[in-house]
């Protein structure tokens, strides 16, 4: 496949609430030691109010959404978005299976629309006031390859920048005794169909058939996140920390892997 | 950065092979049969954990339907009616035909769904075992998320290729046609499964309660008398290919409203934009739409919104139809579903019905009045828009063709 260019990126954790901090700890720099937890991420798209509603998953989201498009000097509202996440927002679903459980005619409206995959997505396009296509997918541990992979095919496909968001929580309650997902983690990109100059970095991309195994994680910052249902990004962002060309192939399916080739910074 | 200001037009999508399960029956000769005869599949609500005062369109059969034990880890009711859905009109014969043509690698599976296997958290959580997690025979990881349906139904149609689910509430399985498309136009795959897949289950029933838009008796989208949904469950199934067939898909359009989670925006600004971007993708005007399929839901505001948009968009002869009060409004799967009534439009010259709604609310006006069909008609046309609208103001539509 031809290669898209990243523009721009976010990065949301709770030790390293901003890429650049992020990036410095994925190369394993003392720059990057974990800053004490950083509080809940303040995205500037929604009211005060709206903030203090959000569920987490709706509030990393955005944030990192908002950090891809100014890394990138982007206009939000002009971009489609895809965003992806194994298992949505765990205490969401805690609280709507709690609340079935215990008293159904108890469930409340809002908990109900925060319950569905796309809440982050609607929330973003009304605070971007963006009316473009947005997406909100799921693949099991393969999320982010998979949303990478609907991204850059919008991306090439229509000939525009694509937001790519992936966000995922920790297990809360009861669902912890099946649910393996522990903290949190948000990662997004502003991928391009051309680079605005040598600071955009170009990834090749192609599917390949054949079961991989992710890709070792390199860095303790890293490790320190593999517990999270979106790990799987995980690989491309040290990647991406790192201003060396390399290859890695990320698992998309049982039987099939997602080959990037980046090029040096 | 600027956007371009519409969409290229795109080299249509041959629909190979289709099939659909829902309160209608199995298969597309139950659907066809039910649109037909114009009477509504919906019943009381009769599901034995969920009292509610609701009308339901459900499947029968499924809690009695013998389970493959191989597959004893991905019991569940979605996935019975998912693989219920695959025993129907040669669908799995027709995959397998595909998989030995090109591949297992070269065919994809994009599967829309809104609730997934929820359920079986859902029934984990009112049985928790003494220490207060998930009893025993209810801890299977795989299940309890929302990817659960796709990964069953690609294992039972032995796929390969990229696969993922969309989960955005009522538009899933219309935006799953639109995926499907460009895979094929990057030429990432030969094939792909697209699908829709959503059962019944106490998150839709009470969610939609809880809002206050779910109707006590069958809906009548569009009527006066309306006053909210009645919720479906069904499975619906195409495998789409490059180059020709019967039926084509010829554009789709995704837009977001950018107004309110759970209201669309009052002049229907993202429907509109997507039927737009529909319309270019398949290089048509709207004057050349002879059958839509609304998305028609049967809540006040949808309808309204919906019925203004059709109004001023359509031409005054088209057929215009809401069939979620036969059906039921099966979320997730709807979109497909109703690309499917769509298809048997162009494929057999079927045009849908409304029922149970005979005449459309005054208020909508005469424009929508001369456009809105009650009853179905025989007629061969040649381009069909389905329209299908979610939570979150997400917006889908498909342009059909033959």
């Amino acid at each position: 496949m031809p290669p898209v260019f990243v523009q721009g990126l976010g990065w949301w954790s709770t030790a390293w609430p901003a890429w650049p901090q992020a990036a410095a700890a994925l190369r394993g720099e003392a720059a990057g030691l974990p800053a004490p937890a950083s509080g809940r991420p303040s995205p500037a798209g929604l009211s005060a109010n709206e903030r203090r509603r959000a569920p987490d998953s709706v509030l990393m989201a955005l944030q990192v959404a908002e950090a891809a498009c100014a890394a990138a000097g982007a206009d939000a509202a002009t971009l489609p978005s895809v965003f992806t996440s194994m298992h949505g927002d765990l205490a969401i679903v805690d609280a709507l299976c709690r609340t079935l459980a215990d008293d159904p005619l108890l469930l409340s409206p809002t908990r109900f629309h925060h319950s569905v995959h796309n809440a982050a997505s609607g929330y973003w396009a009304i605070g971007a006031h963006n009316t473009e296509a947005s997406t909100a997918l799921a693949a099991d541990a393969h999320g982010f390859a998979a949303g990478w992979l609907e991204a850059a095919t919008q991306c090439l496909a229509d000939a525009r920048p694509v937001l790519l968001v992936a966000c995922d929580t920790e297990a809360v309650g009861p669902l912890r005794s099946v649910n393996h997902s522990r903290g949190l983690l948000a990662v997004a990109l502003l991928l391009a169909p051309a680079p605005r100059g040598p600071q955009d970095r170009a990834i090749g991309w192609q599917l390949q058939p054949g079961a991989v195994a992710a890709p070792p994680l390199r860095s303790a910052a890293a490790r320190s996140l593999q517990g999270n249902a979106g790990a799987g990004a995980l690989p491309l962002f040290e990647a991406l920390a790192d201003s060396r060309s390399t290859t890695l192939a990320l698992p998309l399916s049982p039987g099939l892997a997602l080959q990037l080739a980046l090029s040096p910074a | 950065m600027t956007a371009p200001a519409r969409p290229q037009r795109i080299a249509p999508v041959a629909l190979h092979a289709a099939t659909a399960t829902g309160a209608h029956g199995h298969g597309l000769d139950a659907l066809a049969e039910l649109l037909a005869r114009n009477r509504s599949a919906l019943r009381a609500n009769d599901l034995p954990d969920l009292h509610l005062a609701t009308a339901i369109g459900r499947v029968d059969g499924l809690e009695a339907m013998a389970w493959p034990a191989a597959w004893a880890a991905w019991d569940s009711r979605a996935t019975r009616l998912a693989w219920l859905g695959l025993q129907a009109d040669g669908f799995i014969d027709a995959v397998a035909a595909a998989r030995a043509r090109h591949g297992a690698a070269r065919i994809g599976l994009v599967l829309g769904t809104s609730s997934s296997t929820i359920a079986v958290s859902e029934a984990a959580y009112r049985a928790l075992d003494a220490d207060g997690g998930f009893a025993a025979a209810l801890r299977h990881p795989a299940l309890h998320t929302p990817h659960a349906v796709t990964a069953f139904v690609q294992q039972a149609l032995g796929l390969e290729g990229p696969t993922l689910t969309v989960s955005t509430a009522c538009s899933s399985s219309a935006k799953a046609l639109a995926v499907a498309e460009r895979w094929l136009r990057l030429q990432l795959v030969d094939a792909v499964v697209a699908a829709g897949v959503d059962a019944l289950g106490g998150s839709l029933l009470h969610g939609f309660r809880s809002l206050g838009v779910l109707d006590d008796q069958p809906c009548r989208p569009f009527d006066t008398t309306r006053r909210g949904i009645s919720i479906g469950e069904a499975a619906a199934y195409v495998l789409v290919a490059r180059g020709d067939a019967a039926v084509r898909l010829l554009g789709h359009g995704e837009r977001n409203d950018a107004h309110h989670m759970s209201s669309p925006h009052p002049q229907g600004l993202g429907a509109e934009r997507a039927l737009d971007d529909a319309l270019a993708r398949a290089g048509l005007e709207a004057a050349a739409i002879d059958f839509v399929n609304l998305h028609g839901t049967g809540t006040p505001a949808n309808d309204e919104v919906e019925a203004a948009l059709a109004a001023r968009r359509y031409a005054p002869a088209t057929h215009v139809c809401a069939t979620k009060g036969l059906t039921g409004h099966t979320m997730g799967a709807a979109g497909l579903l109703e690309a499917l009534v769509c298809a048997l439009a162009l494929q057999r010259g079927l045009l849908a019905g409304s029922a149970p709604t005979k005449a459309p609310d005054p208020a909508f006006g005469a424009a929508f009045a001369e456009r809105w069909r009650p009853v179905p008609v025989q007629r061969r046309i040649r381009h069909a828009v389905s329209h299908a609208f979610g939570f979150g103001g997400n917006n889908a539509v498909l342009v059909l063709g033959c």
